[in-house]
């Protein structure tokens, strides 16, 4: 009997943490600034948002099938499909964060003499950081699971066993509940880690007076 | 501590865009350094739009404001807010930073050093009524007043010469709201800073303003003048009808006994006993009920003398 853990399950586990790694960092890195700019400049706000819902409502497996004739079979196909989707979800939940300074506090923190920028560092990404986190949550998690869907492509990631398993005439089961099980237990590690950021970042937040 | 400073609104008009009707007609105002200004009327007078044109959150049309002979257009934007006390009826505390956060925000602004910002915190908290150890608390583990406390404090963190206030007190209960004006005339007396105070409620502007201007609907400025002048001789018929038909009732009020002439009485006088700090409005009701002629102020155990019911009448 093959080792199922040193060949198959913990290279594909590996993978997985790559694919989810990469496309969240990147997406982040991308929803972030434009999320600035779009607070700062609100016209910007609405463009980004619409091609954002756009490409949500685009099934995962048709946009692997979309990019496949410019980016071939390769990881940047997955990824530019992944990032898509983690875009779709953190740019408005940044958005929202960023809007939910209230009013009056606003008007206190210019009334004291803050200036824009102070403003923006001291008061707003702070207040913001709860609902930026909640969006990193949904991203993880979803990006864990359309992940699994990379292996139709490519002999990569948690979901590999699970294609392959299924391609047997008489499926093993114990690779589709082994690969599965590790993918759960992935997000949910992540999401244990995000709460636990979103404590120590804002640990006003989790007082639950706020 | 620094000195209070002289305020001057000079022909400050303003029209918001897309209306007719000016926001402010024309108003001028003098308002001497350390005096306790307040701005009443009805709403929709331009109150909250004056006041706001002091630290420049709203831009005004014509005319000019002068902080000790300096127009405020004169001074860059951070440095005059710096410089001004600003507290909202909102309040609008930092959610994610301490009280004590938040009341060192102008003082961080203004780079002091750590230590001096420290002292200077527990100092302010005791100063509006709250412990030392709250300044490690946050906004959301507060009840409505200690947050305006909080709110006050942070305003005058930076020890301002200038106080703009705006409804502080309007979200508060009857019994906070009251608590808390006794303490802000305290705390006026001891900073002897100037405040311009906006509220629509003629009691509350009746007690604690040492001025009062009264701004009717167009931003018009209908009087303004002590409390007492004003309860004395009402500009016209609108001011006479804001501050109320019981003027007579309201000016006693504004006395205690402490600032009547007594005549002289001894312990075997007749009548009830009361505190030199009784105001004459309440010594009155107090005869009234009681059917005497009158009373008897007593320190302690020591009679000051004694108030009759006909000298009231001669105070006004
Ligand atoms: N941003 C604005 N744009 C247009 N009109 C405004 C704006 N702010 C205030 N106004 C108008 O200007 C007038 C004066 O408003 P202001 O808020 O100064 O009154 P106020 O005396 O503070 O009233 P209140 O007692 O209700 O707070 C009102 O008619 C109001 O509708
Ligand atoms: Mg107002």
């Amino acid at each position: 009997m093959r080792d199922h853990w040193g060949d198959t399950l913990q290279p594909a586990l590996v993978q997985h943490v790559e694919l989810t790694a990469i496309a969240v960092v990147i997406g982040f890195a991308i929803a972030f600034p434009l999320a600035l700019l779009a607070h700062r400049y609100g016209r910007l706000e609405h463009p980004v948002g619409v091609v954002s819902a756009l490409l949500y409502t685009i099934p995962s497996l048709a946009l692997f099938q979309l990019l496949i004739p410019f980016s071939g079979l390769t990881w940047t196909t997955v990824e530019i499909a992944l990032v898509s989707y983690t875009l779709v979800i953190l740019f408005p939940n940044i958005m929202a964060g960023l809007h939910s300074t209230p009013d009056e506090v606003l008007e206190a923190a210019q009334g004291m003499g803050l200036t824009r920028l102070q403003v923006l560092l001291r008061v707003e990404l702070p207040l913001a950081i709860p609902a930026i986190v909640g969006g990193l949550r949904v991203a993880v998690v979803s990006t864990v699971a359309i992940a699994t869907i990379a292996a139709f492509l490519l002999p990569d990631g948690l979901g590999y066993p699970i294609v392959l398993a299924l391609k047997e005439p008489t499926p093993f089961k114990t690779e589709i509940y082994s690969a599965g099980g590790l993918a759960i237990a992935f997000a949910i590690s992540c999401d244990l880690l995000l709460v636990a950021l979103r404590r120590a970042l804002a640990p006003w937040a989790v007082t639950g007076l706020a | 501590m620094s000195a209070a400073a002289e305020i001057v609104f000079d022909h400050v008009t303003k029209r918001y865009a897309g209306r007719d009707a000016p926001a402010l007609d024309d108003l001028s105002l003098e308002i001497p350094a350390g005096t306790f200004c307040v701005l009443v009327g009805p709403s929709g007078g331009g109150k909250t739009t004056a006041l706001k044109m002091v630290n420049r959150l709203i831009p005004f049309d014509s005319g000019d404001i002068r902080i000790d002979g300096r127009s405020v257009r004169d001074l860059p934007l951070t440095e005059l807010r710096r410089g001004i006390g600003y507290v909202i009826q909102q309040i609008g505390l930092f959610p994610h930073q301490t009280v004590g956060e938040n009341i060192a925000t102008v003082p961080r602004l203004l780079g002091w050093p750590k230590r001096q910002t420290a002292e200077r915190t527990v100092e302010l908290l005791e100063l509006v009524g709250l412990e030392a150890r709250d300044a490690e608390r946050y906004p959301a583990q507060l009840s409505g007043g200690q947050r305006q406390r909080v709110g006050l404090a942070r305003a005058l963190a930076a020890d301002p010469p200038l106080l703009l206030m705006d409804e502080p007190f309007g979200a508060l209960d009857p019994i906070t709201r009251f608590r808390l004006q006794t303490e802000l005339r305290r705390l006026h007396r001891e900073v002897g800073k100037t405040v311009i105070f906006v509220t629509h409620d003629v009691d509350e502007a009746i007690q604690m303003g040492d001025r009062i201007a009264i701004l009717r609907e167009g931003g018009v400025l209908a009087q303004y003048d002590t409390p007492d002048a004003i309860l004395a001789h009402p500009a016209d018929d609108f001011v006479a009808q804001f501050v109320g038909e019981d003027r007579a009732l309201r000016r006693l009020a504004l006395r205690t006994l402490r600032d009547v002439t007594l005549e002289p009485g001894s312990q075997s006088e007749p009548g009830s006993r009361v505190s030199p700090d009784t105001t004459v409005r309440n010594a009155v009701s107090l005869m009234l009920e009681t059917g005497d002629e009158q009373l008897v102020v007593v320190d302690g155990d020591r009679v000051l003398g004694v108030f009759h019911l006909r000298d009231a009448g001669e105070l006004l």
